[in-house]
């Protein structure tokens, strides 16, 4: 279903050399309409390293045991298309080359993989260093092979992650400073180790996985509809996003498209979404750096949409809107001629607000210079969404490849090349303005019709794929079906996964106070990345 | 600078009196009720230590809500605090995942008695789409003594003001 761009010269480099890895014409595949390669495990870490030379950016890795053998996929992105690359390991002896040498993204994920399915990647510069796993269970056993039951084999009381191994520092006058997992706001938990010297961050190291529910394992077994209500719930705040990419996913395994209206309805909720999220982060960095006011402003403005969201779709977050073949909402006219108004009165109080905002200069103070991300790094951490965008990375899938009803509306991608606080916070400002405009055009082309499509049971083994540009960015999902309509396999790649390492550069040489500010600027999801 | 003045000025004050949507008297005597319990029951201040036990950042979106200026929850005497040494509520949201158990039994042992346990939001109260598993508990009171619980998914900050008035008249 992902629409592909037009060959062009960069790809098809790229593609001819990946391809000499490929042995004969069978492992060239496509899954959902992106390109896929069948490699032998023995390839795989080549194929990483030629992918690093043009320049592809890392996207993800996601295994599934298919009893004997696991079936192993990495995703990959270049100019805007993306590209699967498949292998499968004996289940006797589950080693694969790493890809983290080549990408640092890839750290993290191979040894979620790792804990998940004991999958040993080898050449992984942090190879025996567990991620998702804590104490919930035990070294030698691997929650998503099919052998150990989604109920496992709990102790009455799990107790703390007491030995992971933090990086320490040493020397005179290096202090430590262990945050969490309970922090001291309201938000999510999660362990922060810092190496200061004075007031000056030397080196940040997070700890994660606090949040694992096991929502990879939980996800088998369920139909479409139960499904999509777990994805809506990866992380609440972007619960339109992760419920449509995990629609896409299961409608690309059916083979179903939904009515051209169910989509722009989509668009509608994924930009409301986009418009709450980032009114809410811009009023908590003001509140970060004491802003008392633009706290109360932006907060003001959320809490309108929040409930124009509960009376156009009876939830305030919109959960549950997105179902398999459409969605479970509708506007009437009243209710776009409304939502237009809204829109017009949302972005006279932006004009309002950031004339004050930029005449601030305490606020200035505190953004400009903090917490930078150059493009280098973001580049090379394969930084996603707002985040890669204010450090000059202009990948957007709404974009490319482009997704209905994207590929029908005029959109422009704002990027910013500073990669500080501030730059997030325009961002973030510029995004909220094409968020009004693009919900604008959709209420205007809006074309009439059914929003639900009947479900159609996809046969079993049926795969899809499916990404979808949420606010934080980029969401890949995969899915498999099983017989009887069933999930076999759901993997949902939250952007945060990828950007979560790059908080970790953003707050080296910066002050151990400014923490709160550089951490909202960027907002992982704890919740999408321990799953 | 005087923009910014201007701007405050004509903002106003939005703050609503409770509960705004609900036209049913019962909810404004609950409304009374709660300033009143929390005067008597605790000297005017009721102070919520939330722990987010592995949810979804769902509950948390609509506890922060509570801060805003429509609902300002602080003028009726509750104030969220950084430490469960201050606490006299702990608001615990999400199932508590395995990993977050040991870290949650440290902040309950860590609150002066007397203490009281909200369990918030549907995955709290009972398990909600995430249930027990290898990685979750499942429900708070799986893990702690629950005084009360309030349901939604996530609950609204209306729902959550409710579910506090509620828990103040039991206690
Ligand atoms: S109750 Fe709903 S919103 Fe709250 S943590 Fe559970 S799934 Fe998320």
């Amino acid at each position: 279903m992902t629409e592909t761009t037009k060959p062009n010269g960069a790809w098809d480099v790229f593609m001819s050399e990946l391809n000499a890895l490929a042995e004969d014409q069978a492992d060239r595949r496509t899954l959902s309409g992106v390109d896929m390669l069948m490699l032998a495990p023995e390839n795989w870490g080549k194929a990483a390293q030629i992918a690093r030379s043009h320049d592809a950016r890392w996207a993800g890795v996601w295994a599934e045991d298919l009893s004997g053998r696991f079936s192993v996929d990495c995703c990959l992105e270049c100019q805007g298309r993306y590209l699967i690359l498949r292998t499968a390991v004996a289940a006797e002896h589950p080693e694969l080359p790493s890809h983290a040498p080549f990408y640092p993204a890839a750290d993290r994920a191979e040894r979620h993989v790792r804990d998940m399915f004991g999958i040993r990647f080898i050449g992984h510069p942090l190879q025996e260093q567990r991620w998702t796993r804590h104490l919930a269970w035990a070294d030698d056993e691997f929650p998503l092979r099919k052998d150990f039951p989604a109920q496992g084999f709990p102790q009455a009381s799990t107790p703390p992650d007491k030995d992971y191994p933090f990086l320490k520092a040493e020397g005179p006058s290096v202090y430590e400073i262990p945050v969490g997992p309970i922090h001291a706001g309201i938000i999510e938990p999660g362990h922060f180790r810092f190496q200061a010297v004075g007031e000056t961050v030397l080196h940040l190291e997070e700890r994660l996985g606090y949040v694992h529910k096991g929502i990879e394992k939980i996800a088998e077994g369920r139909d479409p509809v139960s499904l999509a209500k777990l994805a809506g719930r990866i992380s609440g705040d972007s619960a339109v996003a992760h419920a449509w990419a995990a629609c896409r996913a299961m409608e690309a395994a059916a083979g179903l498209s939904c009515s051209e209206r169910a989509d722009y309805m989509r668009g509608i909720l994924a930009e409301r979404e986009r418009a709450i999220n980032h009114l809410g982060d811009m009023a908590a960095m003001c509140n970060d750096v004491g802003f008392a006011f633009g706290y109360y402003q932006f907060g003001r403005l959320r809490e309108l949409w929040l409930r124009d969201n509960r009376t156009l779709f009876a939830h305030r977050l919109m959960m549950d809107c997105i179902v398999p073949g459409g969605v479970a909402v509708d506007l009437k006219f009243d209710d776009c001629a409304a939502m237009k108004e809204t829109i017009a009165t949302l972005r006279a109080e932006l004009s309002d607000l950031i004339k004050i905002i930029d005449a601030n200069s305490s606020l200035e103070d505190r953004f400009l210079a903090a917490g930078v991300l150059s493009p280098a790094q973001a580049q090379a951490l394969g930084a996603l969404g707002f985040v890669g965008r204010a450090s000059g990375q202009i990948f957007d899938v709404r974009k490319a490849p482009g997704y209905p009803p994207y590929d029908q509306l005029d959109l422009t991608v704002p990027v910013e090349t500073d990669g500080d606080v501030a730059a997030r916070f325009w961002l973030r400002y510029k995004e909220l303005r094409t968020a009004c405009r693009l919900l604008e055009q959709m209420l205007e082309q809006m074309p009439e019709g059914a929003v639900l499509a009947d479900w159609r049971t996809p046969e079993a083994g049926a795969e899809g794929f499916a990404a979808v540009e949420g606010w934080r960015g980029e969401i890949l999902c995969y899915v498999r079906f099983d017989e009887g309509n069933r999930i076999a396999r759901y993997y949902p790649r939250d952007p945060s996964q990828i950007n979560w390492p790059a908080l970790e550069k953003i707050q080296i040489g910066n002050i151990v106070p400014d923490f709160p500010v550089c951490n909202k600027s960027v907002n992982g999801s704890y919740s999408g990345q321990d799953l | 600078m005087l923009r910014l003045y201007l701007k405050a000025l004509t903002t106003g004050v939005l703050t609503e009196p409770v509960p705004y949507i609900d036209k049913d008297r019962l909810l404004e005597t609950v409304g009374l009720e709660l300033k009143t319990a929390i005067e008597r029951k605790f000297s005017r201040s009721l102070a919520i230590r939330h722990i987010d036990a592995g949810s979804c950042n769902g509950c948390e979106l609509e506890i922060h809500a509570l801060n805003n200026v429509y609902y300002d929850i602080e003028r009726f005497g509750i104030h969220f605090v950084a430490s469960p040494r201050h606490a006299d509520v702990l608001l615990v949201t999400g199932p508590v995942s395995r990993h977050m158990q040991a870290a949650l039994l440290r902040a309950y042992d860590a609150t002066p008695a007397p203490k009281w346990v909200v369990a918030s939001g549907d995955c709290a109260a009972c398990g909600g789409e995430f249930g027990a598993s290898y990685a979750s508990c499942g429900a708070v009171k799986n893990v702690l003594p629950v005084d009360a619980t309030i349901a939604g998914c996530p609950p609204s900050p209306l729902q959550l003001m409710q579910g506090l008035l509620n828990t103040l008249k039991v206690l």
